[in-house]
């Protein structure tokens, strides 16, 4: 059976696709599904060093359409976790290289022999976008809690309906609670309504994201990152799994009274 | 148009307010493709036209679009709403065009 094929999207660039495709492939991976991930950010690769694997690129995928090589040799794997591929973007090459039926072709290919292909989009919405969603039958969509963020996402939304991508799933990213109680950010719901499409994730802000980016060692990997638990969260969801919206719960004991407190409130009304 | 006061005093806890309301205003126009300066325009053309016959009250007169649905296809909705006092007090021309 095929594979699935899922791009990571947002129009805006600096939301964190790269981040969050990083991550998912290796949360996926953690649970034994056999995962590729695809930079297709022509010209501008990153998911090889936020996934630690720079130094291992030999051929990239504009090889790969081009012929250079197969497709098998420019596949890295990541020692870390079994079952986890990479194949990274060219950089020295423009996004013209690559046009959406190669792209559709590579995808296909992969999804012979992984579980999931996961396509890291670059930001923008021209050549670029076009080629990275074309192999692909789902997507997600990674926003930030920010008029630009939302705006961009709303576009892209419409631009994949085009493409017979629909109900794309969303990831809000960097939420940070303290803010959204003050009322100086926007809350989940209010992105959920504006953009009308299905959540699979809220990540908090943490700075475990940036410490684990300086180090190439995906945040998913470490056990005390919010950001990592919920980006575990959706890899299960993705896999089927009914994971409940629990991210936004600060740790602390500020949060675990407020909880317990919601908890009693809540047991003592049912019994009622 | 409360965005407009709660935006330049630098008061705490309402940004997120002011973001949401940005955003829907925004979205409306990218969704619909049309120029957001397009109602002001619209509104000059329309009270044109409608003073010809109509003794409108200028001030009360609100142009707007309302939001489509993309999950239902709904096309959005140009919602102009005019007080009028009654006829235009001198007839209009009919020669006039």
């Amino acid at each position: 059976m095929a594979g699935r094929a899922i791009v990571v999207t947002s129009g805006k660039g600096g939301v964190g696709k790269t981040t969050a495709t990083a991550n998912l492939g290796v949360a996926l991976a953690q649970m034994g599904r056999r995962v590729a991930v695809v930079d297709a950010d022509i010209g501008l690769r990153n998911l090889d060093v936020v996934l630690g694997l720079e130094n291992r690129i030999v051929y990239d995928l504009v090889d790969v359409i081009e012929g250079t090589c197969k497709l098998r040799a420019a596949l890295i794997r990541d020692k870390r976790v079994d079952n986890l591929v990479l194949l990274p973007a060219a950089q020295t090459r423009g996004k013209e290289a690559v046009t959406p039926e190669q792209m559709r072709d590579l995808v296909q290919q992969l999804r012979e022999e992984f579980d999931y292909v996961l396509v890291d989009c670059p930001a923008g919405i021209d050549q670029g976008f076009h080629s990275a969603v074309a192999g692909a039958s789902e997507a997600l969509i990674v926003t930030t809690p920010e008029v630009a963020a939302v705006r961009d996402a709303d576009r892209v939304i419409g631009l994949l309906e085009s493409k017979e991508i629909y109900e794309p799933r969303l990831i809000i990213n960097r939420i940070r609670p303290h803010m959204v109680r003050k009322g100086d950010m926007l809350e989940v719901g209010d992105v959920l309504e504006i953009l009308a499409i299905p959540l699979i994730g809220i990540v908090p802000d943490d700075e475990e994201i940036i410490v684990s980016t300086n180090r190439g060692e995906p945040v998913v990997l470490s056990n005390h990152s919010r950001a990592g638990r919920a980006l575990r969260n959706v890899a299960r969801r993705l896999e089927g799994e009914e994971v409940p919206f629990a991210e936004l719960e600060e740790d602390g004991w500020m949060a675990r009274l407020r909880r317990l407190i919601s908890r009693t409130s809540r047991a003592a009304s049912g019994r009622g | 148009m409360g965005w407009l006061f709660g935006h330049g005093g630098g008061r705490p806890g309402r940004s997120a307010e002011v973001a949401s309301e940005r955003l829907q205003l925004v979205l409306k126009y990218d969704r619909a493709r049309l120029p957001p300066g397009l109602v002001d325009v619209l509104k000059d053309e329309l009270l044109n036209v409608l003073r010809r016959y109509l003794d409108v009250v200028e001030e009360g007169i609100e142009v707007s679009f309302s939001a489509g649905d993309r999950r239902l296809e709904a096309p959005m909705a140009l919602v102009a709403n005019v007080p009028v006092r009654g006829p235009r007090r001198a007839a209009p021309s009919p020669a006039r065009r």
